[in-house]
């Protein structure tokens, strides 16, 4: 399936509250499940996940196995500059994924 | 017609999942670790979860907090499940770049608990919310 | 009289379904609602990926002019002698290298026909796969000795656990089930519903599957195409 799904709205005016909203595609294993024969299910979730917006941090944040599977975050930035979103994840296995959103500022 | 029995059908296979689970002292404790003694105000924001869960796999949550007062802002959100295998949830500071404190996610609840946020302002204080919910199963599983 | 007409049509017996979208609780809808926040349109985008790279659009063009298809599946094949689903209608005629894959396909395939009713042809020499899919929606099986009838005619609507009883029907498929925290197949859904009472489940690309799914897609009649749907 795809890697995520992004939805940020694209052109913004200075001082706008924006959304942003992803859906990552990750089983985020819990650690706590079994399989058919009684073996414990390694974990393998993303743990770490930041968003910056022109290099200024939006938020951080850390993730627990109760996060459900194929994450979905959805949080506010203040538009200031044209420019770039970034968003940066960490999963158990150490491999880091980014992605990046460009939007477009009026006055 | 044995509704009964189609449901421990599914009972029995939950039981193989459940594991050991945190409990409200834990989260306590938790809870005093981080905020240290600091001032921890009921209210000025809004955990929202639903209050039946279809189910504990996904559960939407948002987490609102009430503007702070001027020259404040909020520093961090935190969230416990008392229930839960492993207590926390969610660990979110924000940024210079963030606007409105309010993020929205989906969670995981094992069973009927109560579910904690706290938000961190940037004078120390804290805010805190929680829901109490109930967990029902789906009837038929993998 | 145009009334009248109409009504005979409509009503025979049974009212208008009732979608399992109706009976799922407010999450699930709202997540259905909002094609940002369901976790369906991962593979929905999958599918637009593969599309290219399987080729399909080389003979088909753009996905768009799949619209209508998924109302129509299953489909009675009159060479074969027997309904074909959508998928065993790729698989067919395009290989498709996995079952993730090919939910992909037939997410962006069914979500061109979203809102479109469901339009499965039983005349003429269909007639015999519906009914014998009708007989086995009514045939009693498992420790449980149960019908698919028992449920979802007789008790849609009640509870079962913490589950309201839909009428149990086809037109979301494939969902993103939150129990599966994935996308699913109708046949997984209805391997599920089989194993609960107990009994064996069909063998994927079986007559008595083909037949019943046929029948499942006829007796919808009226609802439109959901897909790619959310269900708890
Ligand atoms: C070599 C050309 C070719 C390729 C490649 C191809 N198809 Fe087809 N496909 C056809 C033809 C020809 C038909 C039959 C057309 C008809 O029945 O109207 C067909 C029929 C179909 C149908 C049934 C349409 C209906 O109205 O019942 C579907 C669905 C379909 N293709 C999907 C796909 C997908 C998905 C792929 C890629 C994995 C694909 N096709 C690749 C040629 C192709
Ligand atoms: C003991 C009752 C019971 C029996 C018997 C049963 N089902 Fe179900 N079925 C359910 C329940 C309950 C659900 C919904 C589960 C949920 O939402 O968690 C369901 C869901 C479904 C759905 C999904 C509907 C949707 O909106 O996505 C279909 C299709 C279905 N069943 C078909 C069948 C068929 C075909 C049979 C016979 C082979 C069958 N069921 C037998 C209880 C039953």
């Amino acid at each position: 399936m795809a890697r995520t799904l992004i939805n940020v709205k694209k052109t913004l005016t200075r001082g706008e509250a924006f959304e942003i909203r992803l859906l990552i595609a990750h089983p985020m294993e819990s650690g706590q499940r079994r399989d058919s024969n009684g073996q414990v299910i390694a974990r393998d979730i993303i743990n770490r996940f930041s968003c910056t917006y022109n290099d200024m941090l939006v938020l951080e944040a850390t993730l627990f196995p109760a996060i459900s599977a194929n994450p979905y975050l959805s949080f506010w930035a203040v538009a200031t500059e044209t420019g770039s979103i970034v968003m940066t994840w960490t999963d158990d296995h150490g491999t880091v994924q980014t992605e990046r959103v460009e939007v477009t500022v009026s006055a | 017609m044995n509704r009964r029995a189609f449901l421990l059908s599914g009972a029995a296979l939950v039981a193989v999942s459940v594991e050991a689970r945190a409990t409200p002292a834990e989260v306590a404790r938790l809870i005093a670790a981080l905020t240290e003694g600091a001032r921890v105000v009921e209210g000025g924001m809004k955990l929202d979860l639903p209050l039946l869960v279809e189910n504990g796999n996904v559960v939407a949550m948002s987490i609102t907090v009430d503007d702070p007062p001027p020259g404040q802002h909020v520093e961090s959100l935190h969230v416990f499940a008392e229930a839960n295998p492993l207590p926390e949830v969610l660990h979110v500071r924000f940024g210079p770049a963030a606007a409105r404190p309010r993020i929205a996610t989906r969670i995981r609840l094992a069973t009927s608990q109560s579910v904690i946020a706290l938000a961190k302002l940037s004078d120390g204080s804290f805010r805190r919310d929680s829901v109490d919910l109930l967990v029902t199963l789906a009837a038929c599983l993998d | 009289m145009i009334w009248l007409l109409l009504l005979l049509l409509v009503s025979p017996a049974q009212a208008q379904p009732r979608s399992g979208y109706l009976d799922a609780g407010p999450d699930s809808r709202a997540m259905q609602d909002d094609d940002t926040a369901n976790p369906a349109f991962l593979w929905v985008e999958q599918g637009k990926v593969l599309w290219g790279s399987l080729g399909c659009g080389g003979c088909h063009g753009d996905v768009a002019t799949m619209r209508g298809v998924a109302a129509r599946y299953p489909k009675y094949d009159a060479v074969l002698g027997r309904p074909v689903s959508l998928a065993r209608r790729i698989a067919t005629h395009r290989a498709v290298p996995d079952s993730e894959d090919m939910l992909a396909l037939l997410a962006v395939i069914g979500l061109q026909s979203r809102g479109l009713p469901l339009a499965i042809d039983i005349s003429g020499p269909a007639r015999p796969s519906y009914e014998a899919g009708k007989a086995l929606f009514h045939r009693r099986q498992g420790q449980l000795n149960l019908a698919c009838a028992n449920c979802h005619d007789d008790l849609a609507g009640r509870h079962l656990g913490g589950a309201v009883i839909p009428e149990g029907h086809p037109n979301g498929y494939p969902i993103y089930r939150l129990e599966w925290q994935a996308l699913g197949s109708l046949e997984r859904r209805l391997r599920q519903c089989v194993v609960g009472v107990r009994a064996v489940p069909w063998a994927d690309g079986s007559r008595e599957l083909a037949d019943l799914e046929f029948f499942l897609g006829a007796r919808a009649a009226g609802l439109v195409v959901e897909t790619p749907a959310v269900r708890p």
